[in-house]
Protein backbone atom coordinates (compact mmCIF):
# COMPACT_ATOMS: atom_id res chain seq x y z
CA UNK A 1 0.00 0.00 0.00
CA UNK A 2 3.25 2.30 0.87
CA UNK A 3 4.67 1.55 -2.91
CA UNK A 4 0.44 3.15 -3.81
CA UNK A 5 0.81 5.93 -1.94
CA UNK A 6 3.91 7.35 -3.08
CA UNK A 7 3.76 6.01 -6.65
CA UNK A 8 0.24 8.46 -6.30
CA UNK A 9 2.39 11.72 -5.17
CA UNK A 10 5.04 10.80 -7.03
CA UNK A 11 3.07 10.97 -10.45
CA UNK A 12 1.33 14.51 -8.89
CA UNK A 13 4.63 16.25 -7.79
CA UNK A 14 5.75 15.40 -11.68
CA UNK A 15 2.40 17.14 -12.81
CA UNK A 16 2.88 20.18 -10.70
CA UNK A 17 6.00 20.24 -12.27
CA UNK A 18 5.66 21.05 -15.74
CA UNK A 19 4.10 24.30 -15.90
CA UNK A 20 5.51 27.56 -17.51
CA UNK A 21 8.60 28.95 -15.40
CA UNK A 22 7.83 32.29 -14.32
CA UNK A 23 10.72 33.90 -15.74
CA UNK A 24 12.64 31.81 -18.69
CA UNK A 25 15.49 33.99 -17.50
CA UNK A 26 15.96 32.72 -14.28
CA UNK A 27 14.76 29.69 -15.16
CA UNK A 28 17.43 28.92 -17.92
CA UNK A 29 20.12 30.70 -15.45
CA UNK A 30 19.29 27.84 -12.83
CA UNK A 31 19.42 25.35 -15.37
CA UNK A 32 22.90 25.94 -16.74
CA UNK A 33 24.16 26.27 -12.43
CA UNK A 34 22.36 22.70 -12.18
CA UNK A 35 24.40 21.16 -15.54
CA UNK A 36 27.91 22.96 -13.94
CA UNK A 37 27.62 21.07 -10.94
CA UNK A 38 25.60 17.51 -12.13
CA UNK A 39 28.30 17.24 -14.87
CA UNK A 40 31.58 19.42 -13.85
CA UNK A 41 30.54 17.98 -10.49
CA UNK A 42 30.59 15.03 -11.06
CA UNK A 43 33.76 14.34 -14.34
CA UNK A 44 36.22 13.10 -11.79
CA UNK A 45 33.99 10.22 -10.03
CA UNK A 46 32.78 9.17 -13.46
CA UNK A 47 36.58 9.20 -15.00
CA UNK A 48 37.37 6.96 -11.78
CA UNK A 49 34.50 4.39 -11.99
CA UNK A 50 34.88 4.12 -15.94
CA UNK A 51 38.84 3.47 -16.32
CA UNK A 52 38.93 0.85 -13.45
CA UNK A 53 35.71 -0.65 -14.90
CA UNK A 54 36.88 -0.99 -18.14
CA UNK A 55 39.94 -2.31 -16.94
CA UNK A 56 38.19 -5.01 -14.39
CA UNK A 57 36.37 -5.94 -17.57
CA UNK A 58 39.28 -6.66 -19.73
CA UNK A 59 40.74 -8.95 -16.96
CA UNK A 60 37.93 -10.53 -16.25
CA UNK A 61 36.93 -11.81 -19.99
CA UNK A 62 40.53 -12.44 -20.95
CA UNK A 63 40.85 -14.66 -18.19
CA UNK A 64 37.56 -16.72 -19.90
CA UNK A 65 39.08 -16.83 -23.49
CA UNK A 66 41.94 -19.28 -22.55
CA UNK A 67 39.97 -22.03 -25.10
CA UNK A 68 41.67 -20.78 -28.18
CA UNK A 69 38.33 -21.22 -29.63
CA UNK A 70 37.57 -17.65 -29.77
CA UNK A 71 40.27 -15.34 -31.28
CA UNK A 72 42.05 -12.72 -28.70
CA UNK A 73 40.82 -10.42 -30.66
CA UNK A 74 37.73 -10.60 -29.60
CA UNK A 75 38.24 -9.72 -26.88
CA UNK A 76 38.09 -5.78 -27.30
CA UNK A 77 34.52 -6.84 -28.57
CA UNK A 78 33.76 -8.26 -25.84
CA UNK A 79 34.89 -5.55 -23.83
CA UNK A 80 33.14 -2.49 -26.15
CA UNK A 81 30.12 -4.59 -25.95
CA UNK A 82 29.51 -4.81 -22.43
CA UNK A 83 30.93 -1.50 -21.89
CA UNK A 84 28.47 0.39 -24.00
CA UNK A 85 25.31 -1.61 -23.56
CA UNK A 86 25.52 -2.19 -19.63
CA UNK A 87 28.48 -0.84 -17.54
CA UNK A 88 28.38 2.99 -18.28
CA UNK A 89 25.21 3.83 -18.66
CA UNK A 90 24.10 1.30 -15.53
CA UNK A 91 27.14 1.96 -13.14
CA UNK A 92 27.36 5.58 -14.27
CA UNK A 93 23.92 6.26 -13.06
CA UNK A 94 23.73 4.21 -10.25
CA UNK A 95 26.62 6.35 -8.56
CA UNK A 96 25.12 9.33 -9.97
CA UNK A 97 22.26 7.74 -8.50
CA UNK A 98 24.16 8.35 -5.03
CA UNK A 99 26.33 11.26 -5.37
CA UNK A 100 23.68 13.45 -7.39
CA UNK A 101 20.58 12.14 -5.76
CA UNK A 102 21.48 12.85 -2.21
CA UNK A 103 23.03 15.92 -2.79
CA UNK A 104 19.05 16.86 -4.57
CA UNK A 105 17.34 15.54 -1.69
CA UNK A 106 19.58 17.07 1.04
CA UNK A 107 19.47 20.12 -0.77
CA UNK A 108 15.75 20.12 -0.99
CA UNK A 109 15.19 18.82 2.75
CA UNK A 110 16.97 21.42 3.80
CA UNK A 111 15.11 23.79 2.07
CA UNK A 112 11.70 22.32 3.04
CA UNK A 113 13.00 21.97 6.62
CA UNK A 114 14.04 26.04 7.42
CA UNK A 115 10.83 27.09 5.32
CA UNK A 116 13.09 28.25 2.46
CA UNK A 117 10.36 26.40 0.21
CA UNK A 118 7.16 28.19 1.77
CA UNK A 119 8.83 31.26 1.35
CA UNK A 120 8.96 30.49 -2.40
CA UNK A 121 5.14 29.28 -1.76
CA UNK A 122 4.26 32.58 -0.07
CA UNK A 123 6.04 34.74 -2.78
CA UNK A 124 3.40 33.20 -5.54
CA UNK A 125 6.22 31.02 -7.35
CA UNK A 126 5.76 27.42 -8.09
CA UNK A 127 8.49 26.03 -5.78
CA UNK A 128 8.84 22.46 -7.42
CA UNK A 129 8.40 23.90 -11.02
CA UNK A 130 11.28 27.07 -9.68
CA UNK A 131 13.56 24.04 -7.95
CA UNK A 132 12.96 20.65 -9.44
CA UNK A 133 12.11 21.73 -13.21
CA UNK A 134 16.06 23.13 -13.67
CA UNK A 135 17.66 19.83 -11.87
CA UNK A 136 15.53 17.50 -13.68
CA UNK A 137 16.36 19.13 -16.99
CA UNK A 138 19.90 19.64 -16.36
CA UNK A 139 20.34 15.70 -14.99
CA UNK A 140 18.59 14.56 -18.53
CA UNK A 141 21.14 16.76 -20.76
CA UNK A 142 23.88 16.44 -19.00
CA UNK A 143 23.96 12.52 -18.01
CA UNK A 144 23.61 10.62 -20.85
CA UNK A 145 26.73 12.95 -21.90
CA UNK A 146 28.59 12.08 -18.80
CA UNK A 147 27.59 8.57 -20.13
CA UNK A 148 29.53 8.58 -23.52
CA UNK A 149 32.09 10.04 -21.70
CA UNK A 150 32.44 7.09 -19.77
CA UNK A 151 32.14 4.67 -22.43
CA UNK A 152 35.07 5.96 -24.45
CA UNK A 153 37.17 5.89 -20.54
CA UNK A 154 36.06 2.44 -20.04
CA UNK A 155 37.44 1.26 -23.62
CA UNK A 156 40.57 3.19 -22.93
CA UNK A 157 40.78 1.60 -19.28
CA UNK A 158 40.28 -1.90 -20.87
CA UNK A 159 43.23 -0.82 -23.31
CA UNK A 160 45.53 0.06 -20.65
CA UNK A 161 44.93 -2.65 -18.15
CA UNK A 162 45.09 -5.25 -21.32
CA UNK A 163 48.47 -4.03 -23.09
CA UNK A 164 50.22 -3.57 -19.06
CA UNK A 165 48.74 -7.00 -18.13
CA UNK A 166 49.99 -8.48 -21.26
CA UNK A 167 46.46 -9.87 -21.81
CA UNK A 168 46.29 -8.74 -25.68
CA UNK A 169 48.01 -6.30 -27.66
CA UNK A 170 47.10 -2.65 -28.85
CA UNK A 171 46.50 -4.15 -32.23
CA UNK A 172 44.33 -7.31 -31.66
CA UNK A 173 42.13 -4.55 -28.86
CA UNK A 174 41.65 -1.90 -31.82
CA UNK A 175 40.62 -4.77 -34.71
CA UNK A 176 38.28 -6.26 -32.02
CA UNK A 177 36.70 -2.67 -31.03
CA UNK A 178 35.99 -2.55 -34.43
CA UNK A 179 34.64 -5.74 -35.06
CA UNK A 180 30.63 -6.15 -36.10
CA UNK A 181 30.46 -2.47 -34.21
CA UNK A 182 26.12 -2.26 -34.01
CA UNK A 183 25.08 1.80 -34.25
CA UNK A 184 22.29 0.99 -31.88
CA UNK A 185 24.55 0.00 -29.19
CA UNK A 186 25.27 3.79 -28.50
CA UNK A 187 21.47 4.82 -29.04
CA UNK A 188 20.48 1.72 -26.63
CA UNK A 189 23.10 3.24 -23.84
CA UNK A 190 21.65 7.15 -24.58
CA UNK A 191 17.91 6.34 -24.39
CA UNK A 192 19.26 3.89 -20.69
CA UNK A 193 20.76 6.99 -19.38
CA UNK A 194 18.99 9.31 -20.50
CA UNK A 195 15.88 7.90 -18.97
CA UNK A 196 17.67 6.96 -15.65
CA UNK A 197 18.71 10.72 -15.46
CA UNK A 198 15.00 11.22 -15.40
CA UNK A 199 14.40 8.81 -12.17
CA UNK A 200 16.87 9.92 -10.26
CA UNK A 201 16.37 13.52 -10.38
CA UNK A 202 12.81 13.02 -10.31
CA UNK A 203 12.72 10.33 -6.82
CA UNK A 204 15.39 12.36 -5.19
CA UNK A 205 13.75 15.47 -5.42
CA UNK A 206 10.43 14.06 -4.79
CA UNK A 207 11.88 12.82 -1.44
CA UNK A 208 13.38 15.97 -0.11
CA UNK A 209 10.59 18.02 -1.04
CA UNK A 210 8.43 15.49 1.39
CA UNK A 211 10.45 16.15 3.95
CA UNK A 212 8.89 17.14 7.47
CA UNK A 213 10.89 17.41 10.50
CA UNK A 214 14.57 18.53 11.05
CA UNK A 215 18.06 17.24 10.40
CA UNK A 216 17.21 13.48 10.89
CA UNK A 217 14.62 13.58 8.72
CA UNK A 218 16.62 15.05 5.96
CA UNK A 219 19.26 12.41 6.25
CA UNK A 220 17.10 9.68 6.48
CA UNK A 221 15.16 11.43 2.88
CA UNK A 222 18.57 11.14 1.16
CA UNK A 223 18.92 7.67 2.03
CA UNK A 224 15.39 6.69 1.20
CA UNK A 225 16.24 9.01 -2.37
CA UNK A 226 19.24 7.00 -3.30
CA UNK A 227 17.71 3.70 -2.38
CA UNK A 228 14.36 4.14 -4.39
CA UNK A 229 16.53 5.93 -7.75
CA UNK A 230 18.83 2.73 -7.27
CA UNK A 231 16.49 0.32 -7.45
CA UNK A 232 14.40 2.46 -10.28
CA UNK A 233 18.30 2.40 -12.03
CA UNK A 234 18.08 -1.55 -11.77
CA UNK A 235 14.34 -1.77 -12.68
CA UNK A 236 14.30 0.16 -15.93
CA UNK A 237 17.29 -1.26 -17.16
CA UNK A 238 15.54 -4.65 -17.32
CA UNK A 239 12.28 -3.27 -18.89
CA UNK A 240 14.44 -0.97 -21.17
CA UNK A 241 16.57 -4.09 -22.50
CA UNK A 242 13.78 -6.13 -22.77
CA UNK A 243 11.89 -3.31 -24.73
CA UNK A 244 14.86 -2.84 -27.02
CA UNK A 245 16.82 -5.72 -27.19
CA UNK A 246 14.46 -8.39 -26.20
CA UNK A 247 13.39 -10.77 -29.42
CA UNK B 1 -7.89 44.49 5.83
CA UNK B 2 -8.48 40.77 6.30
CA UNK B 3 -10.97 38.95 7.34
CA UNK B 4 -11.41 35.65 8.63
CA UNK B 5 -14.73 33.94 8.91
CA UNK B 6 -15.56 30.83 10.78
CA UNK B 7 -12.37 28.99 9.69
CA UNK B 8 -11.93 25.06 10.91
CA UNK B 9 -8.91 23.33 10.44
CA UNK B 10 -8.42 19.69 11.92
CA UNK B 11 -5.57 17.39 11.35
CA UNK B 12 -5.93 13.52 11.47
CA UNK B 13 -9.45 14.19 13.50
CA UNK B 14 -7.57 16.60 15.84
CA UNK B 15 -9.39 20.10 15.98
CA UNK B 16 -6.66 22.65 15.42
CA UNK B 17 -8.52 25.74 14.67
CA UNK B 18 -12.19 25.47 16.21
CA UNK B 19 -14.71 27.97 13.65
CA UNK B 20 -12.11 31.14 14.22
CA UNK B 21 -13.70 34.64 12.44
CA UNK B 22 -10.98 37.71 13.44
CA UNK B 23 -10.09 40.95 11.41
CA UNK B 24 -6.86 42.33 11.19
CA UNK B 25 -6.29 46.04 10.00
CA UNK B 26 -4.33 47.92 7.79
CA UNK B 27 -1.87 50.50 9.00
CA UNK B 28 -2.20 48.27 12.70
CA UNK B 29 0.03 45.98 13.95
CA UNK B 30 -2.45 42.75 14.56
CA UNK B 31 -1.13 40.91 17.17
CA UNK B 32 -1.97 37.05 17.70
CA UNK B 33 -1.23 35.32 20.77
CA UNK B 34 -1.61 32.39 22.88
CA UNK B 35 0.27 29.44 24.04
CA UNK B 36 2.24 26.82 22.32
CA UNK B 37 0.10 24.53 20.54
CA UNK B 38 -3.00 26.75 20.64
CA UNK B 39 -2.92 27.64 16.61
CA UNK B 40 -1.63 30.38 16.14
CA UNK B 41 1.00 29.25 13.71
CA UNK B 42 -1.35 27.03 12.43
CA UNK B 43 -3.93 29.84 11.48
CA UNK B 44 -0.84 32.24 10.09
CA UNK B 45 -0.06 29.26 7.73
CA UNK B 46 -3.80 29.08 6.54
CA UNK B 47 -4.14 33.01 5.95
CA UNK B 48 -1.30 32.51 3.57
CA UNK B 49 -2.31 29.64 1.89
CA UNK B 50 0.38 27.40 2.88
CA UNK B 51 -2.32 24.97 4.95
CA UNK B 52 -5.85 24.64 3.49
CA UNK B 53 -8.53 25.25 5.57
CA UNK B 54 -11.50 22.60 6.00
CA UNK B 55 -14.03 25.17 6.77
CA UNK B 56 -14.78 28.52 6.43
CA UNK B 57 -13.76 31.94 4.16
CA UNK B 58 -10.53 34.30 4.20
CA UNK B 59 -10.99 38.03 2.81
CA UNK B 60 -7.87 39.76 1.50
CA UNK B 61 -10.05 43.20 0.86
CA UNK B 62 -13.03 42.07 -1.12
CA UNK B 63 -11.04 38.64 -2.26
CA UNK B 64 -11.72 35.38 -0.85
CA UNK B 65 -8.85 33.95 -0.56
CA UNK B 66 -10.01 30.28 0.38
CA UNK B 67 -12.23 29.84 -3.35
CA UNK B 68 -9.48 30.95 -5.53
CA UNK B 69 -7.78 29.17 -7.79
CA UNK B 70 -3.91 28.35 -7.54
CA UNK B 71 -3.29 31.26 -9.76
CA UNK B 72 -5.70 33.22 -8.74
CA UNK B 73 -3.98 33.07 -5.30
CA UNK B 74 -0.67 34.03 -7.30
CA UNK B 75 -1.63 37.33 -7.46
CA UNK B 76 -2.85 38.02 -3.83
CA UNK B 77 0.21 36.64 -2.77
CA UNK B 78 2.61 39.26 -4.59
CA UNK B 79 1.06 41.16 -2.35
CA UNK B 80 2.20 39.43 0.72
CA UNK B 81 5.14 39.92 2.66
CA UNK B 82 6.55 37.32 5.56
CA UNK B 83 8.84 37.41 8.20
CA UNK B 84 9.45 33.78 9.32
CA UNK B 85 10.36 32.53 12.67
CA UNK B 86 13.77 30.98 11.10
CA UNK B 87 14.20 33.96 8.56
CA UNK B 88 13.87 31.12 5.43
CA UNK B 89 16.79 33.07 3.74
CA UNK B 90 17.72 31.04 0.73
CA UNK B 91 21.35 30.01 1.97
CA UNK B 92 22.70 29.77 -1.58
CA UNK B 93 21.95 34.04 -2.28
CA UNK B 94 23.76 36.58 -1.28
CA UNK B 95 21.65 39.12 0.81
CA UNK B 96 21.56 41.25 -1.74
CA UNK B 97 20.32 38.64 -4.04
CA UNK B 98 17.67 37.40 -1.36
CA UNK B 99 16.16 41.05 -1.55
CA UNK B 100 16.02 41.14 -5.37
CA UNK B 101 14.79 38.19 -5.58
CA UNK B 102 10.99 38.84 -5.70
CA UNK B 103 12.03 41.96 -7.70
CA UNK B 104 13.58 39.75 -10.23
CA UNK B 105 10.73 37.49 -10.13
CA UNK B 106 7.91 39.93 -10.32
CA UNK B 107 8.44 43.16 -12.03
CA UNK B 108 10.23 44.48 -15.32
CA UNK B 109 13.09 46.39 -13.15
CA UNK B 110 16.37 46.57 -14.87
CA UNK B 111 19.71 45.72 -13.16
CA UNK B 112 20.15 49.36 -11.64
CA UNK B 113 16.57 49.61 -10.24
CA UNK B 114 16.98 46.25 -8.81
CA UNK B 115 20.38 47.62 -6.61
CA UNK B 116 18.39 50.62 -6.12
CA UNK B 117 15.34 49.34 -4.27
CA UNK B 118 17.49 46.45 -2.61
CA UNK B 119 19.86 49.42 -0.93
CA UNK B 120 16.85 51.29 -0.06
CA UNK B 121 15.37 48.47 1.51
CA UNK B 122 18.28 47.54 3.31
CA UNK B 123 18.76 51.19 4.48
CA UNK B 124 15.46 51.20 5.69
CA UNK B 125 16.28 47.97 8.04
CA UNK B 126 19.23 49.99 9.14
CA UNK B 127 21.43 47.86 7.53
CA UNK B 128 24.58 48.45 5.33
CA UNK B 129 27.87 46.56 3.58
CA UNK B 130 26.10 43.50 3.78
CA UNK B 131 25.05 42.96 0.37
CA UNK B 132 27.32 40.42 -0.86
CA UNK B 133 26.76 38.54 2.64
CA UNK B 134 25.96 35.15 2.78
CA UNK B 135 23.26 34.12 5.04
CA UNK B 136 25.30 32.38 7.19
CA UNK B 137 27.76 34.78 7.14
CA UNK B 138 25.06 37.08 9.44
CA UNK B 139 23.50 37.35 13.35
CA UNK B 140 20.11 36.17 13.86
CA UNK B 141 19.31 39.61 14.79
CA UNK B 142 20.56 40.92 10.97
CA UNK B 143 18.79 38.09 9.76
CA UNK B 144 15.84 39.10 10.66
CA UNK B 145 16.42 42.73 9.37
CA UNK B 146 17.16 41.12 6.12
CA UNK B 147 13.92 38.56 5.92
CA UNK B 148 12.00 42.00 6.57
CA UNK B 149 13.62 44.16 3.80
CA UNK B 150 13.35 41.04 1.76
CA UNK B 151 9.18 40.93 2.72
CA UNK B 152 8.88 44.79 1.74
CA UNK B 153 10.84 44.74 -1.47
CA UNK B 154 7.49 44.56 -3.27
CA UNK B 155 5.90 46.83 -1.06
CA UNK B 156 2.95 44.31 0.10
CA UNK B 157 -0.13 45.05 1.55
CA UNK B 158 0.12 42.45 4.19
CA UNK B 159 3.09 41.61 6.23
CA UNK B 160 3.13 38.17 8.11
CA UNK B 161 5.83 37.82 10.98
CA UNK B 162 6.01 34.43 12.67
CA UNK B 163 7.79 35.36 16.20
CA UNK B 164 9.80 37.65 15.09
CA UNK B 165 12.06 38.20 18.10
CA UNK B 166 12.27 34.29 18.39
CA UNK B 167 15.62 33.57 19.64
CA UNK B 168 16.90 37.40 19.88
CA UNK B 169 18.44 39.33 22.60
CA UNK B 170 15.95 41.80 24.63
CA UNK B 171 18.05 44.89 22.38
CA UNK B 172 17.63 43.69 19.44
CA UNK B 173 14.01 42.07 20.00
CA UNK B 174 12.71 45.67 20.73
CA UNK B 175 15.19 46.97 17.61
CA UNK B 176 12.86 44.71 15.40
CA UNK B 177 9.69 45.30 16.72
CA UNK B 178 10.15 48.76 16.50
CA UNK B 179 11.19 48.51 12.60
CA UNK B 180 7.77 46.24 11.94
CA UNK B 181 6.07 49.08 13.77
CA UNK B 182 7.36 51.89 11.81
CA UNK B 183 7.09 49.69 8.24
CA UNK B 184 3.52 49.02 9.15
CA UNK B 185 2.40 52.96 9.83
CA UNK B 186 4.55 54.15 7.15
CA UNK B 187 3.25 52.07 4.30
CA UNK B 188 -0.19 51.06 6.05
CA UNK B 189 0.32 47.92 5.90
CA UNK B 190 -1.71 45.39 7.33
CA UNK B 191 0.50 43.87 9.74
CA UNK B 192 -0.18 40.37 11.62
CA UNK B 193 2.08 38.99 13.83
CA UNK B 194 2.27 35.68 16.03
CA UNK B 195 4.21 35.83 19.47
CA UNK B 196 4.51 34.90 22.91
CA UNK B 197 6.29 38.00 23.86
CA UNK B 198 4.20 40.21 25.86
CA UNK B 199 6.98 43.10 25.84
CA UNK B 200 6.54 42.93 22.63
CA UNK B 201 2.66 43.17 22.52
CA UNK B 202 2.59 45.95 24.91
CA UNK B 203 4.83 47.56 22.94
CA UNK B 204 3.84 47.68 19.77
CA UNK B 205 0.27 45.86 19.45
CA UNK B 206 -2.53 48.01 18.22
CA UNK B 207 -5.25 44.59 18.07
CA UNK B 208 -4.94 41.63 20.03
CA UNK B 209 -6.40 38.14 19.15
CA UNK B 210 -6.00 35.30 21.92
CA UNK B 211 -6.29 32.05 20.88
CA UNK B 212 -6.46 28.86 23.09
CA UNK B 213 -6.90 25.79 21.80
CA UNK B 214 -7.95 26.28 18.93
CA UNK B 215 -10.62 28.84 19.79
CA UNK B 216 -10.13 32.50 19.79
CA UNK B 217 -10.74 33.65 23.56
CA UNK B 218 -10.60 36.94 23.07
CA UNK B 219 -10.69 40.19 20.46
CA UNK B 220 -9.77 43.76 20.92
CA UNK B 221 -7.82 46.86 21.77
CA UNK B 222 -4.79 46.54 23.72
CA UNK B 223 -5.85 48.87 26.24
CA UNK B 224 -8.72 46.77 26.92
CA UNK B 225 -6.71 43.57 27.37
CA UNK B 226 -6.12 44.02 31.25
CA UNK B 227 -9.62 44.91 31.43
CA UNK B 228 -10.80 42.13 29.18
CA UNK B 229 -12.77 39.83 32.19
CA UNK B 230 -11.56 36.71 30.49
CA UNK B 231 -9.60 34.72 33.40
CA UNK B 232 -7.37 32.68 30.93
CA UNK B 233 -6.11 35.71 28.77
CA UNK B 234 -5.10 37.28 32.34
CA UNK B 235 -3.26 34.04 33.26
CA UNK B 236 -1.15 33.75 30.16
CA UNK B 237 -0.08 37.36 30.61
CA UNK B 238 0.40 37.16 34.29
CA UNK B 239 3.03 34.13 33.61
CA UNK B 240 4.62 36.49 31.37
CA UNK B 241 5.47 39.37 33.41
CA UNK B 242 8.02 38.64 35.62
Amino acid sequence: MKFFEHFGNYTLFLLGLFKRPERFKVFAKQTLLEMSSIGVGSFGIVSLISVFTGAVSTIQIGVQLVSGLVPDYMLGTFVRDSNIYEFSPTITCLVLAGKVGSSIASEMGTMKVTEQIDALEIMGINSANYLVLPKILAGVLTIPLLVVYAMVLSIIGGAISGVMGDIISVDAYVRGLRTDFVPFSVWFALIKSTTFAFLITSISAYHGYRTEGGALEVGRSSTMAVVYSAVAVIIFDYILSDILLGA
Amino acid sequence: MIQLKNIKKSFNGKIVLDDISASFYPGKANFVIGASGSGKSVMMKCMVGLIDVDQGEIFYGQDDFVNKSYEERKLIRKEIGMLFQGTALFDSLSVEDNIAFPLRMFTQMTAEEVLERVNFCLKRVDLANVNKLYPSNLSGGMKKRVGIARAIALNPKYLFCDEPNSGLDPLTSRLIDKLIKEITIEYNITTVINTHDMKSLFDMGDNIIYIYQGKKEWEGEKSLIRSSGNSRLLEFMKASEF
